[in-house]
């Protein structure tokens, strides 16, 4: 009689918002706590970490890990949980690219806890201590998990297996991910659960989206109304969807907002920012230094916008110096 | 590591820059040692993500040098390359990578003066600028 | 030999935590740590962020109320640009915060802290959550838990984009007005969403408050807490989870303060902790006086019972008589006993049921004008909200072209931070007694924290 598989769930610098969505699966998810014994799920289940430290390595099937790496703590609990499962599965745009808080990597972390914590308006006293990571002697009080020095994706810090992208992931893909893995098929090595191409693919407004796009003012959305039938791209408002992985069935554009590229990159690049920068310039209009100028400024925020999910994973985001 | 020239990435769009590289050592122009030369067919080819790599690569300044406006092989292929090196300096300003290490600009064919002057005027400008810091490790990898 | 103590990690909440309990030689607690090892950084990584962009960004704080982050960031981009919603957005916004608040509290009743109360008391660990609670009530109820939360995310992502992450709003309005077919889902889904509530309190009661163990824990003052409430109260002093004023009552329930959200820096301070990155916020007019309870500190609570002591009733028929019964059934308002929570969750469930019905009802619901564009320059702006978990407020200041300069937000959960650390070390201490510990033991601990609803991304940020 064969074993139930085993599965579990873990997030580092993560929303829950992962968790979420496999809590979406709504009924589905009952026959995966049938069919998979879940060893590990702090949001659900009362599970600790000494139990799955008592497990044998390997004993794992497939660990699901969500958020990026922020903590020193963040590392040991994966390279734990690596050693102790089968296959290691990136789930959310935080374990895949960095997420939206690898914007930290624009700033040093020190600079991140003094600004909470001495800096922003009503703080009690701006000189108070940071909170101490290792009180000294123990007794005070426990040690705290310290930053490190920039977020880092998953894959910076332990081998993993496939990536289920999304901020987060579709319940569907979350729920086909974990059907797999629990009736024995592991994904294969470097697997991306999500389209190869691009959004627009699934977009509905593709037909209207025409072969060249020429801008001479990039709009900002609280400035202006938009025809909401029509590509966001013509209209002059920055949609990532060209060069954003399907697989979300367009859900952002359907609420008549534009694409902002959660899903990362297409499979045919490497670094997100790249491909939008290339997606953006192709689409400026002016052949003279001061147009261009002009244009450029009239992107409130290119960095934010361009690597809004993928700045950890991107050459760009790792560490501080000029 | 200490006394050495930093490296600086250069791109040479085929028809004007790298012409002009070649004067430049044909007349035995002093040209810094560790600008490494890549040629390309089009300034207009050269794309933020070759930048980038560059940068990964242990580059610590990137020019992209191509024909004046007006006289590019490919009509506007150098257009295309003001239009990306305007975006990167954009998006660069705010991270670990001074957008002031990036340069673009013309060089003719066969003027090697320019050339000269234009890689000694980076590197002076990138020495002054000391180290930019260096690509990722993979903490599992070691 | 001190004995230590470690509940690692925290479960059934959202978010990381750890609860350290330090022995004396007596096997008595000598000192409890409630440690939140949490932190991102979004008050500085915000920013240089463009404004427009905020009530996304932020809602990557936490994937479990982003819909709250949503609401709270664009009220603050409104203020901000000094520009009103028209009355069809602002419908269509209270409606998805309100059904998100109804969905996110039966998140909370059926797989965080219900199982504690539902499951039987000496279950073992591997029993108490939502697969054991589906077996404690009957798979019928349970799935139609799961059914009814299902339909109204479904309904939220139809007006919102994603019921994981709206993306619909925009200073003055919202991207996208509601068709009379959508219209017709509101109002579907509203009505099962209110059959559902009017099913769920008499469960509760038969299944919790009749229970005899949970009974004793809600009268018992273990886990009672003297504090002051705060909560956003309508013209009426009535609970509404989109807008109002926010008000503070006292531990004896006179009303301490009123005032407008942009002048929460006059009544609210922070402060760093130790050991933890979730600071702790306290009343400023009375100082932080340390984990007392009392009317002397400057501690107090939000969340749902918190918003039901503040209040002086529910906007709703239902919901207030099941209000009035509360407080009968307590003897006193206000009610300081933490595991009040869950029934008061749950008649916020029922107010949220009610309220949506109402919304869907509106005739400016389908209303074709959604969004207002701004005609001034922006500066700073202040915006609030009820998140389940408690008052959330946004606060952007931005130059004349919108980029962010400096931000500031005070999160739910945050408020609570010292009633929670507070609650779990009184609880440590009643039951931790000559060293006898064991599983149940604990997890009677971890009911202290629990019945908050804690949400530590969130309170971390």
């Amino acid at each position: 009689m064969s074993r139930k598989p085993k599965i579990a769930f873990y997030w580092c610098a993560g929303c829950g918002g992962c968790e979420e969505s496999v809590i979406d699966m709504a009924e589905e998810l009952l026959s995966v706590a049938e069919k998979a014994d879940i060893v590990f799920w702090p949001i659900a289940l009362d599970t600790r970490f000494e139990d799955v430290e008592a497990l044998n390595d390997g004993d794992i099937d497939a660990t699901f890990i969500n958020g990026a790496i922020r903590l020193d703590e963040h590392v040991r609990v994966v390279q734990m949980l690596r050693r102790k499962s089968k296959r290691i599965i990136a789930h959310g745009t935080c374990a895949h690219l960095g997420g939206i808080i690898g914007l930290a990597n624009l700033f040093d972390s020190r600079q991140l806890l003094e600004c909470a914590c001495r800096q922003v308006p009503g703080m009690d006293d701006p000189s108070a201590p940071l909170p101490e990571t290792d009180p000294g002697d123990g007794q005070e009080g426990p040690t705290l998990a310290a930053l490190l020095p920039e977020v880092k994706p998953l894959d910076r810090v332990v081998a993993v297996d496939a990536y289920i992208p999304g901020c987060p992931p579709t319940p569907e893909t979350m729920a086909q991910a974990i059907t797999d893995v629990i009736h024995g098929r592991l994904p294969e090595p470097g697997m991306v659960f999500a389209h190869r191409t691009a959004l627009c693919r699934q977009c509905p407004r593709l037909d209207s989206k025409p072969d060249k796009i020429e801008i001479t003012r990039f709009r900002r959305l609280y400035e202006t109304h938009w025809d909401p039938e029509v590509c966001f791209l013509p209209q002059g408002l920055l949609c990532m969807g060209p060069v954003t992985r399907g697989g979300c069935d367009a859900r952002c554009i359907r609420a008549n907002m534009p694409c902002r590229g959660c899903f990362g990159p297409t499979e045919r690049m490497n670094d997100f920012g790249s491909g939008a920068m290339a997606l953006i310039a192709s689409m400026m209009a002016g052949e003279d230094e001061a147009t261009l100028a002009r244009l450029v400024n009239s992107i409130a925020d290119p960095t934010g916008l361009i690597y809004r999910y993928s700045l950890a994973a991107s050459i760009l985001g790792q560490g501080p110096g000029r | 590591m200490g006394t050495c020239k930093p490296k600086i990435v250069a791109f040479l769009c085929n028809w004007c820059a790298y012409d002009g590289a070649d004067a430049a050592g044909r007349a035995r122009l002093k040209i810094p040692s560790t600008v490494v030369e890549v040629r390309v067919m089009c300034s207009g080819q050269v794309d933020s993500g070759m930048v980038l790599n560059a940068f990964e690569a242990g580059a610590q300044g990137v020019m992209v040098l191509g024909c004046q406006p007006g006289d590019c092989h490919y009509k506007d292929g150098n257009v295309h390359a003001m239009k990306r090196m305007a975006l990167l300096r954009a998006v660069l300003k705010p991270t670990r990578i001074d957008p002031r290490r990036i340069r673009l600009d013309w060089v003719s064919a066969g003027d090697g003066k320019r050339y000269a002057r234009v890689a000694r005027e980076m590197m002076d400008r990138i020495e002054r600028l000391g180290p930019a810091s260096g690509p990722p490790e993979n903490e599992h990898q070691r | 030999m001190t004995r230590r103590i470690r509940i690692d990690p925290v479960t059934r909440l959202e978010g990381h935590g750890r609860i350290d309990i330090r022995l004396d030689e007596a096997g008595n607690v000598n000192r409890s740590f409630f440690q939140v090892p949490e932190f991102k950084g979004f008050e500085k990584f915000c920013e240089g962020r463009a404004a427009e962009e905020m009530p996304t960004l932020t809602q990557k704080i936490c994937g479990v109320c982003p819909t709250a982050h949503h609401i709270a960031g664009v009220k603050a981009l409104d203020a901000l640009f000094a520009v009103d919603p028209p009355p069809a957005a602002r419908i269509i916004r209270e409606l998805m915060h309100t059904a998100f608040v109804f969905e996110d509290h039966l998140l909370h009743f059926f797989y965080l802290g219900g199982p504690d109360i539902l499951v039987n008391g000496d279950a073992r660990k591997f029993e108490r959550n939502v697969f054991g609670v589906l077996q404690a009530i009957g798979d019928a109820v349970g799935k139609r838990a799961i059914q009814i939360r299902k339909k109204v995310r479904a309904l939220n992502a139809l007006l919102g984009g994603s019921a994981l992450y709206p993306v619909c709003g925009l200073p003055g309005g919202v991207a996208k007005p509601v068709s009379r077919e959508t219209r017709t889902v509101v109002s579907e889904t509203a009505a099962e969403a209110l059959a559902f509530a009017r099913d769920l309190l008499p469960l509760f009661h038969e299944k919790g408050l009749k229970n005899k163990r949970f009974r004793n824990m809600t009268r018992s003052s273990v886990f009672s807490l003297l504090t002051y409430y705060m909560g956003l109260v309508d013209e009426e002093n009535r609970i509404n989870f989109y807008d109002g004023d926010l008000k503070i009552v006292a531990p004896d329930g006179k009303t301490f303060a009123r005032f407008p959200a942009e002048a929460y820096l006059e009544h609210l301070r922070e402060r760093v902790v130790q050991g933890s990155y979730m600071k702790i916020l306290y009343l400023k007019a009375l100082g932080w006086k340390g984990y007392r309870e009392g009317p002397e500190n400057g501690m107090y609570r939000v969340g749902p019972l918190a918003r039901l002591n503040a209040a002086a009733g529910m906007a709703t028929p239902l919901a207030q008589q099941e209000y009035e019964r509360l407080y009968h059934a307590v003897g006193q308002k206000p009610a300081h006993n933490t595991l009040l929570y869950h029934w008061a969750r749950l008649i916020e469930v029922l107010y949220a049921a009610e309220r949506m019905v109402e919304l869907a009802a509106r005739p400016e619901l389908t209303d074709p004008h959604v969004r207002n564009l701004p005609e001034q320059a922006p500066s700073s702006g202040v915006g609030v909200c009820e998140a389940p978990r408690g008052t959330l407020i946004h606060h952007y200041r931005t130059d004349d072209r919108a980029i962010v300069k400096q931000l500031n937000l005070v999160v739910a959960t945050q408020n609570n931070a010292g009633a929670i650390g507070l609650s779990v070390e009184k609880a440590a201490r009643a039951l931790i007694v000559k060293g006898e510990v064991n599983d149940t033991i604990l997890n009677m601990v971890e009911m202290a924290y629990r019945a908050y609803d804690p949400c530590l991304a969130c309170a971390t940020h």
